[in-house]
């Protein structure tokens, strides 16, 4: 069954959420801008119409702390697949508390039921990340398979726990068994190309990539200063001036997909295709509960838009695309994430050890057979 | 003294010439296209051709030489100026040939076996004094201005041969050579454009918002979504700062990976490049690249002075990546560029 974020240019489909939202009482937020017609199955919101505008205060349906999340997902303020994740299983831990069983109702049937117009109204937010897709598809597995005896002070407690554990095994833990694999792969006097933040302690020096218009590699920029590595910094333009010093790349990911697909901020496959010109090794650090059960092979068919107003810059006080809307033939195109193919990766380096991008649909498979 | 007074005059327009070309290279005055600055090149070289005081074709050509190291030393980057001065040298070269009677043409052709018979300089020295020289030499400046204003009109006049309807095109950052040859074709075919903004200075945007002008379906993206979109893309077409002598690019930052990502996708990429762009330098690491500090990319002060921040100017493309070469004397592919570059430059005028 195909996600519906992805289905915005077929009027059925969008009939369909608006009465489900509508059900839900979930508020239901337009499209914003001209979208460039490659894209027109994707939606693209605007960071300045939040759909927490169209929400009464307090608002009955919806939890105070999702309202919140949501607002922080949709403003950026929590960004990145990990930290959204953690902000999500959070705030279910609050959801969770708040929770009281109605009579002659069922908590782990109910509760599910619950966080459907939670999980809409967030995904209305910003569409849900392939890492928040299995997080929320391990705590509906734990309530349902909460025995209905169960007392809920008990139930409640035990559903904490199990959230607690994930975020401790999943995200946590597994970003330390990712940084203990990844520096066996760093030898002194290397220097490593990162285009998103790891951490760790040999002597090496680090050139650290940023592109525009999200910059984020400005934070992983201070983080490392702060624990004293020698870094440099460039635009992702600057690449093939920079690449001939490098020993070694060091990539993040936003998912895996099943078949060896690696899903990540965009950008990402531009500097695995010309670290493989180069000859230089490509590494992509991803924890396990990343990797997932779609499959894709190109950029477009399901991916995000930001906020197109995010690329008009002021240089030298004139900002040639400030009144885009107004020009007619104008399309501003800010994409999310692009997909590598296996060939550009070397290694991937996960919680459970460090394997080929190919071997993603056997960890899977590992995975369901242990659950 | 009349010839006192044309001396300092030329000597001043030749000072403000230099110091504009330093300017343009800081950043702080006009960026200028280089039509304009091999178009004043020209106009300056004829001026020296005119007001300068030589008696024969040797000495006219020393006063260009030293003047065009002088202008090459002021701004590097700007290898028109470079080229300009070859061009008129190898234009003083044939007038000299033709009014002596000789012809210059075979001397060329045969330069591989002279090199391995006489083995040393011509033994021509260029000392003999023609009085209807000067006046050769100025009509034959004027037609290579003739031929420089032409050249924007020479290459959109080919746009209609190399773009087809629905089609979707991919250029990075601006030039007005690319915008002309794709306005050219906009007038009876419609397609689709995306721009890659080229950070740091972002010349992708105006490019665009001039496409839409003609009603160009344009689309701008950021550089991180080059490879992203490549799959898409029927052809690219960029345009670039210089032509070297292997047939390779010098241009804006971020082409090679635009070049790379077309070759990943076998998508041809067709450089739009006029023949005053064509230059006999050789792939060079130090000379390659202009480094330039954009205050806009450090944002925090406090660590400004531990990071190294690099901003280069310039990529170079070798040419195993590009498929095509248009420019004002038709298309070529890069195999063939040494030997087009034969014919403007004489081999002894590469080292100015």
């Amino acid at each position: 069954r195909l996600p519906e974020h992805v289905q915005v240019d077929d009027p059925a489909a969008l009939k369909k959420l608006a009465k489900k939202l509508e059900r839900q009482q979930v508020p239901l937020r337009s499209d914003y801008g001209y979208k460039v017609s490659l894209f027109s199955h994707l939606h693209q919101y605007s960071r300045k119409s939040p759909p927490t505008l169209q929400i009464s205060i307090p608002a009955t349906v919806i939890h105070p702390s999702i309202v919140r999340l949501g607002l922080q997902y949709s403003q950026g303020i929590i960004a990145g697949s990990n930290a959204r994740s953690v902000a999500l299983l959070h705030t279910f831990k609050q959801v969770i508390q708040d929770y009281s069983t109605p009579p002659n109702e069922e908590l782990s049937r109910d509760l599910v039921n619950k966080l459907s117009p939670y999980i809409s109204f967030l995904s209305q937010c910003r569409p849900l990340s392939a890492s928040m897709g299995n997080a929320i598809k391990y705590i509906k597995k734990e309530i349902s398979n909460i025995p209905s005896q169960c007392k809920e002070e008990e139930a409640k407690g035990k559903l904490q726990a199990c959230i607690d554990s994930y975020i401790n095994e999943k995200i946590i833990l597994a970003s330390e068994a990712i940084s203990k694999y990844a520096i066996e792969k760093i030898s002194d006097g290397d220097v490593i190309l990162v285009y998103v933040w790891i951490h760790s302690e040999r002597k090496f020096r680090v050139i650290v990539v940023d592109s525009r218009p999200r910059l984020e590699g400005r934070e992983a920029l201070r983080r490392l200063v702060k624990k004293g590595i020698r870094c440099t910094y460039v635009l992702i333009s600057a690449l093939s001036y920079i690449l001939p010093e490098v020993s070694k790349v060091f990539l993040g990911a936003h998912a895996l997909l099943a078949n060896g697909y690696v899903m990540s901020r965009v950008g990402t496959s531009q500097i695995a295709l010309v670290a493989k010109a180069y000859n230089v090794p490509v590494l992509v650090c991803c924890e396990t509960y990343k990797f997932c059960e779609r499959v894709q092979t190109d950029s477009f068919v399901s991916n995000e838009l930001d906020d197109p107003d995010d690329l008009i810059v002021t240089r030298n006080g004139k900002s040639h695309l400030e009144n885009w809307q107004t020009v007619k033939s104008l399309g501003l195109l800010n994409l999310v994430y692009d997909v590598t193919p296996p060939d550009f990766v070397d290694l991937v380096i996960t919680d459970l050890g460090m394997i080929p991008c190919t071997s993603v649909p056997v960890v899977l498979r590992v995975k369901n057979v242990d659950q | 003294m009349p010839g006192a007074d044309k001396e300092t005059d030329l000597s001043e327009r030749i000072e403000s010439f230099l110091s504009e070309l330093k300017r343009c290279g800081s950043g702080a005055g006009s960026l200028r296209g280089s039509a304009e600055t091999a178009r004043e090149t020209t106009a300056l070289l004829r001026r020296i051709t005119a007001q300068a005081r030589w008696g024969n074709a040797g000495e006219l050509m020393e006063i260009i030489r030293k003047e065009g190291r002088r202008m090459t030393a002021a701004q590097p980057s700007e290898t028109t100026v470079g080229n300009m001065i070859r061009r008129v040298l190898k234009i003083i070269r044939e007038e000299y040939a033709r009014s002596r009677g000789s012809s210059e043409e075979t001397d060329q052709q045969e330069s591989l076996h002279k090199l391995l018979t006489s083995g040393g300089s011509s033994e021509d020295n260029f000392r003999q004094h023609f009085t209807h020289l000067k006046a050769n030499v100025i009509e034959a400046i004027n037609e290579l201005l003739t031929e420089l204003e032409g050249t924007t009109d020479n290459i959109s006049m080919q746009a209609l041969e190399h773009i087809h309807s629905n089609e979707v095109i991919m250029t990075i950052g601006r030039s007005r050579t690319v915008e002309a040859f794709l306005k050219d074709a906009a007038r009876k075919r419609k397609f689709h454009v995306i721009v890659a903004e080229c950070a740091p200075f972002c010349q992708g945007h105006e490019m665009a918002t001039s496409l839409c002008k003609e009603d160009i379906e344009t689309t701008v993206i950021p550089d991180a979504a080059i490879f992203a979109v490549m799959s898409r893309v029927n052809k690219v077409i960029i345009g670039t700062q210089t032509v070297l002598a292997n047939g390779g690019l010098r241009a804006v930052n971020g082409t090679h990976t635009l070049a790379l990502a077309a070759k990943h996708h076998s998508t041809p990429l067709i450089v739009c490049a006029p023949m005053f762009k064509l230059s006999p330098q050789v792939p060079d690491t130090p000379y390659n690249h202009t480094k330039l500090k954009s205050v806009d990319t450090i944002l925090y002060i406090h660590i400004l002075s531990k990071v190294n921040a690099h901003c280069p100017v310039f990529d170079y493309v070798p040419p195993e990546l590009i498929t095509l070469f248009i420019s004002n004397i038709g298309g070529n592919a890069p195999s063939y560029i040494y030997r087009l570059m034969s014919e403007l430059y004489h081999p002894e005028d590469h080292e100015l």
